[in-house]
């Protein structure tokens, strides 16, 4: 059971509805459903994770059961139903990257960041966890970051190492834009 | 150098464009299709190809179409699988990445054949940069007339559209694919009735992978009968090979069926060798849910042939000494890879990506990872060993989905091929947590394994 | 296809002819006894239920007349339909013993064996199933899984712990009530049934996923900790209820009614599903006009100190002889 961290409802703004629209467009009628991964998708994407209020209010523009929504939204890995650090670095942990090292990786993460897999930094700058294989396993190890899951192949502690710094220096500004 | 039909223009500058991607003679296979062809004759010469899913199961695509139900007023529905998330697996993000116009000219054309008027692709959400990159290739192609309204002006309607997957390897499975784009879990569904009478929305709908609907671009433009003279037996075509772990050089090749594994792993078209030197000990040849097999039985079968790239070659020897071609996510491990600690890793995998609809696999995919956690961890017991294969049978075969399977094949097979490694791992339990048990008889030639 | 078309299907070697579209399962409880595959997950009253548990495999050994091949893999055959001259083998089939065997294990695996402390216990399917089909052993060694205790209200308790995901009160939800908060959240083996925020599990029919449950994971809050199951007696009643059909099964010590549940078949599943008001409002005689004694299969704890006639004994199904002696006794057990 959740504990719940926020109880504010939730506005959408009219960016984030015109492009709800959008998406419920792509299906037939009374197929608006299907629209629910790629809304949980975007809201996540504006607001960081998904609270309970987000989720009842795309359950209420989605005309759904707040509970249709709630198991969706636990059955994927990629929705995060807590806050998590601006950058959630998601590195693969699966064979064929331990093959080459992601174990290591992470290892070095976690020293680097001073905190436990899924746990946030004091500054609530990073979070990092490892995720199942990411289908990059010839470019392994690798790691994405959301909320486009800017992807960093074939990395070495020295890599992760200048990663962290930049975002570091880059943390004021907008959110990573697609493919490093 | 062998024949490329997906990957013949990867190297051109700008590929990615539609531009560039017609200058090299893209879309004449929407032309010819759409203008010169009825959908059935579109669907005979896939037929004609033997062009087998590249998906992993290896069924034959021309079939799975000519199963579509076809009932009156009712639409029909192509939907592509991009959830690309086996162990092993990358092709798929390589092709939508670097060739995306492959990719959708691959489904007007199958669209066509199918009589599909909304098309959807299905990538998973983890490939963000992905599905940026198909949405514009999308625009791209729409504003030149190759998709909506009259297709380059034949009366041919086409609407395409990218979904996103939420992070469930799971979603690969088709029917729970179909699930998770109707936006509910990921759970599979019992079959029948099949996604080829209902399927998307209840209506009947082909899934089809991403390579699998490329590979109908070059069927079309040069012929069914032309692709089918690639390959071995009914190995034919070109195959997309994700090549990882211990090599030289790990990346996608796009081989024509029949090559030899040894070939493969050690030509310098290709893997270009064991890397730093080491020693071959072990290889996946189909992505982490088919069988491991050791250097011995990777590289010839156990009659001693040269074992192929093929769907047969792979396979032969069944379960007791082969493997299978799977969705071509081929794993290379060296003599420091412990097959221990990567049987954990794989069944940590399955236990994670268990959907939990089905008890089988549900409960018995976690046992398994407890189990081989005990033993790579130094607190196993010698009848772990019967134990794990014991508990593989009851999840093989009595699951709703593919998934129970998965999980069991990899571990069974290396208990079969690597016991003594695992026994060692009990009879050695501090030694086993500082050093590996190395490449042992592995590689040796098989005639003394067999008879021991 | 004409109505009165029936497809020839035999199972265990018994045949029987159902109308076509008709499940294994089902053609199997038109045959009957021990040749029925248990179900967990499947209900009849369900739509959409079944296909999860896989207790209920079997071994189709003939696909049909058509198409004779036997089908490669065991079947969930609550969701198998029957086709024309299918031969299915279920108990004598020593591969879906096995596999059965197998299922079994796994449902006990993470189920906290507290039976004694359970309300379920006596009447509950898992406990059958693991008495009929299990070994008296478990080879699991590690810790079993745990869920925070959620409260899903005063009527319903919930332990998730005990549950098998049988997924039959999501359904339930869904089709009988109109208004669903619960689901199953999570996935694999750390899915649960939740309502993920605090909320009560409460309308007009919530009640009813206590009875569609198996095992002990929902139970009657108004009933919890007041008598074994075994230890009070069913009777069938009914009452004139503007919101359900009222009939009910009233469960007594003494004279005092203890719990209130819909009337249930041969195989556990409710004849007609009950309101909340006649189950846990109308808990006193007067509330009801009595129909008479619940049969209760001998097979169940709860027919112990029961009073209906046991069956005869095995002795005199065995003897012909004896057969023909006992003749009107036999008739009497048969009907029971």
């Amino acid at each position: 059971m959740l504990s719940v961290t926020q109880n504010e409802p939730v506005e959408f703004a009219p960016t984030l509805l015109a492009k709800f629209a959008d998406i419920v467009g792509r299906y037939p009628e009374g197929r608006h459903k299907s629209a629910l991964l790629p809304i949980l998708h975007e809201v996540q994407a504006h607001f960081g994770w998904l609270s309970v209020p987000a989720m009842d209010q795309v359950a209420s523009y989605l005309k759904l059961e707040p509970i249709e929504v709630y198991e969706v939204a636990t059955f994927y890995t990629m929705y995060f139903l807590q806050p998590q650090g601006k950058y959630m670095l998601e590195v693969c942990r699966t064979g064929p990257c331990c093959l080459v090292g992601a174990e290591r990786i992470m290892e070095h993460l976690e020293d680097r960041l001073g905190v436990k897999e899924g746990e946030v930094t004091a500054d609530g700058l990073f979070s990092w966890r490892g995720v199942e294989c990411l289908a990059a396993c010839g470019f392994g190890p690798v790691l994405q970051i959301g909320p486009e899951y800017t992807f960093y192949e074939n990395l070495t502690e020295e890599k992760v190492d200048e990663l962290l710094t930049n975002l570091k220096n880059n943390a004021g500004s907008q959110p990573l834009s697609a493919n490093s | 150098m062998a024949r490329k039909l997906l990957l013949a223009n990867i190297n051109v500058p700008g590929i990615n464009t539609l531009e560039v991607y017609r200058q090299k003679g893209g879309y004449r296979a929407v032309e010819k299709a759409l203008k010169t062809m009825t959908p059935d004759e579109v669907v005979e010469e896939v037929k004609k190809s033997g062009l087998r899913g590249r998906g992993g199961a290896g069924f034959p695509t021309g079939m799975k179409w000519s199963f579509l139900a076809k009932p009156e007023g009712v639409p029909r529905y192509l939907v592509c699988n991009g959830d690309e998330s086996e162990p092993g697996t990358f092709k798929d993000r390589f092709l939508m990445t670097y060739i995306p116009h492959a990719l959708i000219e691959g489904m007007i054309v199958s669209s066509y054949a199918l009589g599909a008027k909304v098309s959807y692709i299905y990538v998973r959400g983890e490939m963000m940069p992905q599905i940026r990159i198909l949405e514009k290739a999308i625009a791209e192609a729409k504003a030149a007339g190759l998709l909506g309204k009259n297709i380059l002006g034949t009366g041919y309607d086409l609407e395409l559209y990218v979904q996103p997957g939420g992070g469930a390897y799971i979603c690969g499975e088709e029917t729970a694919l179909l699930e998770s784009l109707e936006g509910k879990r990921g759970n599979p569904r019992l079959k029948p009735p099949f996604p080829a009478v209902s399927g998307l929305y209840g209506s009947p709908t082909v899934v089809n992978n991403v390579e699998s609907i490329a590979a109908t671009v070059p069927i079309i433009n040069d012929g069914g009968e032309e692709y089918a003279k690639i390959g071995i037996e009914r190995s034919t075509g070109t195959k997309l090979i994700s090549a990882s772990g211990n090599i030289n050089k790990p990346g996608v090749y796009e081989i024509e069926l029949g090559v030899p594994v040894e070939e493969f792993i050690y030509s310098d078209e290709y893997c270009g060798g064991i890397a730093n030197g080491k020693r071959f000990k072990a290889m996946v040849a189909g992505g982490s849910s088919v069988p491991i097999l050791p250097a011995n039985l990777a590289t010839k079968t156990a009659k001693g042939e040269s074992r192929l790239m093929t769907y047969e070659s792979l396979a032969d020897g069944g379960f007791v000494s082969g493997s299978s071609m799977g969705s071509g996510g081929f794993i290379v491990f060296d003599e420091d890879q412990c097959i221990v600690r990567n049987t954990w890793n794989f069944a940590r995998f399955y236990h994670h990506e268990s959907c939990g609809q089905c008890s089988p696999c549900r409960e018995g995919t976690g046992w398994m990872e407890k189990i081989l956690h005990r033993l790579e961890y130094g607190h196993g017991s010698f009848s772990d060993m019967d134990l794990l294969v014991d508990v593989s049978k009851k999840i093989e075969g009595n699951t709703i989905c593919p998934l129970g399977d998965a999980s069991a094949w990899p571990v069974a097979s290396a208990i079969r091929h690597f016991r003594d490694e695992f026994e060692w791992h009990v009879s050695n339990r501090e030694e086993s947590q500082i050093r590996n048990y190395g490449l042992a008889h592995y590689a040796d030639p098989l005639e003394p394994l067999v008879q021991s | 296809m004409a109505d009165d078309v029936k497809f020839k299907v035999s199972i265990d070697g018994i045949p029987v002819e159902v109308a076509p579209g008709t499940t294994i399962l089902n053609a199997a409880r038109q045959i009957g006894g021990d040749i029925v595959p248990p179900a967990m997950c499947y209900y009849s009253k369900l739509e959409g239920s079944g296909g999860k548990c896989r207790t209920c495999l079997v071994k189709v050994s003939k696909g049909s007349e058509k198409d004779p091949r036997p089908m490669p893999k065991l079947v969930a055959s609550c969701r198998t339909t029957v086709m024309d001259g299918m031969e299915v083998l279920n108990i004598t089939s020593p591969e879906v013993v096995e596999a059965r065997k197998g299922v079994v294990e796994i449902l006990l695996l993470n189920h906290p064996l507290d039976c004694p402390i359970c309300d379920q216990a006596g009447e509950c399917k898992l406990q059958d199933l693991g008495y009929e089909h299990g070994s008296a052993a478990t080879r699991y060694e590690f810790e079993r899984r745990t869920f925070e205790k959620i409260d899903i209200g005063d009527k319903i308790q919930l332990h998730m712990t005990r549950c098998i995901l049988c997924y039959r009160c999501v359904y339930t939800a869904d089709q009988i009530t109109n208004q669903r908060v619960h689901g199953v959240l999570g996935r694999g083996d750390a899915s649960e049934i939740s309502t993920y925020i605090e909320k009560a599990i409460d309308n007009d029919f919530s009640g009813n996923i206590i009875d569609v449950c198996p095992v002990g994971a929902l139970t009657d809050k108004t009933f919890r900790f007041k008598n074994r199951v075994w230890f009070t007696k069913p009777v069938d009643a009914h009452r004139d209820c503007p919101t359900c059909s009222g009939k009910v099964t009233l469960w007594y010590k003494g004279e005092e009614v203890l719990r209130v549940t819909a009337r249930k078949d041969v195989y556990g599943e409710v004849e007609e599903f009950i309101c909340n008001t006649c189950r846990f409002d109308k808990k006193a005689t007067v509330d009801w006009v009595i129909d008479g004694p619940r049969h209760i299969e001998n097979t169940s704890v709860i027919s112990a100190n029961h009073y209906e006639l046991p069956a005869p004994p095995p002795v005199i199904k065995k003897n012909l002889r004896l057969q023909e002696a006992n003749k009107e006794q036999l008739e009497r057990a048969v009907k029971l």
